[in-house]
């Protein structure tokens, strides 16, 4: 069993890892994920949460989270939860909303377009 | 490639390559996901409550999209070709930066200079941070496990993964960013270069040099 080492997860430096050859090509981001970051921007200017804010949900997340979601997926957890505790609005205001956006359509183009009517 | 066009609010086109160089990912024509409706919903929610507008969000992404390594190869190439800006960048990093109009906000820069015998590199091991202001938003092995687990522990041999192979007598320097602090590598001017302007020698600030994973292109 792995002994506790004294640093959290997340705290990465002097680890192990593999090799940096044969890297995926880069990608440009998503349009979600630009609205995530925009999003994250945004919201701490207008001084609803702080990037300690972020930062705490995130490595509050654990390791599993790292391997298994992708970076703007985990940034859209946190950013959720800080917006949640600062009142924004509701889980049960987000769950109805949710709801409502996946039955506009099967893809994030037709779910996010504003004109899609939506069938309640 | 098909896409579909609902996004002709945000001026925004998928197609192509994009501002920093990269192909897009094409995000609308794969099944919706989890997050991406959270996004949606919350992005809606906070405009239905007076919290943010559509514009505010679209004005942002521009911003973003604007942002690109161009940005710290003209700082560099200032740099190299303006003695009072060198010094003033130095000095600080932050300043010199928002003078050139590449803003940091409320964060720190620190500009680190390569010089011959020493060589840096940057790496954020506790997340991603990274100088956006000026090389606009990292690649994924930045924020890789392997990337922000090794570079500390073995420099050398990482650098030799990327191509770049130093001299055993050159010292390597590991710059750890935080989130209120960020640096950049300032390369080493190539040879040949000394009668040439500073767009000129912009062109030849690679990304991967200005985070020390690389140097800049050779003057031939």
């Amino acid at each position: 069993m792995d002994r506790f080492d004294g640093k959290s997860w997340h705290d990465m430096g002097g680890g192990e890892g593999g090799a940096l050859t044969d890297l995926p090509p880069d990608h440009d981001f998503a349009l979600w994920e630009k609205r995530v970051d925009a999003l994250m921007v945004l919201m701490t200017s207008k001084g609803h949460f702080s990037v300690d804010g972020l930062r705490r949900v995130l490595e509050d997340m654990g390791p599993r989270a790292f391997e298994t979601m992708s970076y703007y997926e985990r940034w859209m957890a946190a950013v959720n939860q800080n917006l949640v505790e600062a009142g924004l609005y509701t889980t049960t205001e987000l769950g109805e909303r949710m709801e409502r956006v996946a039955r506009r359509g099967g893809t994030y183009g037709l779910a996010a377009d504003p004109r899609s009517t939506d069938r309640d | 490639m098909p896409h579909d066009h609902h996004d002709h609010d945000d001026h925004f086109h998928h197609e192509g390559i994009s501002p920093s160089g990269h192909p897009y990912r094409a995000d609308d024509d794969t099944p919706l996901t989890y997050w991406q409706t959270m996004e949606i919903a919350v992005r809606e929610l906070l405009v239905e409550k007076g919290h943010v507008t559509a514009a505010e969000i679209a004005a942002q992404i521009d911003r973003m999209d604007a942002r690109s390594p161009a940005n710290g190869a003209a700082v560099v190439a200032r740099a190299w070709t303006d003695p009072a800006f060198r010094e003033h960048l130095l000095a600080d990093g932050s300043a010199a930066t928002r003078e050139m109009g590449f803003d940091i906000g409320p964060m720190h820069l620190l500009a680190v200079e390569n010089t011959p015998g020493v060589h840096n590199v940057i790496v954020c091991t506790l997340c991603s941070c990274y100088p956006r202001n000026l090389l606009g938003l990292p690649p994924d092995w930045y924020k890789s496990r392997a990337y922000r687990s090794r570079l500390v522990r073995e420099p050398r041999r990482v650098l030799s993964e990327f191509g770049l192979t130093l001299p055993a007598d050159t010292t390597i320097r590991v710059h750890d960013s935080t989130a209120d602090m960020r640096y950049v590598v300032i390369p080493e001017r190539p040879a040949g270069t000394e009668d040439w302007d500073a767009d000129r020698l912009a062109a030849l600030v690679t990304r991967d040099s200005m985070i020390g994973t690389g140097l800049p292109r050779p003057a031939a």
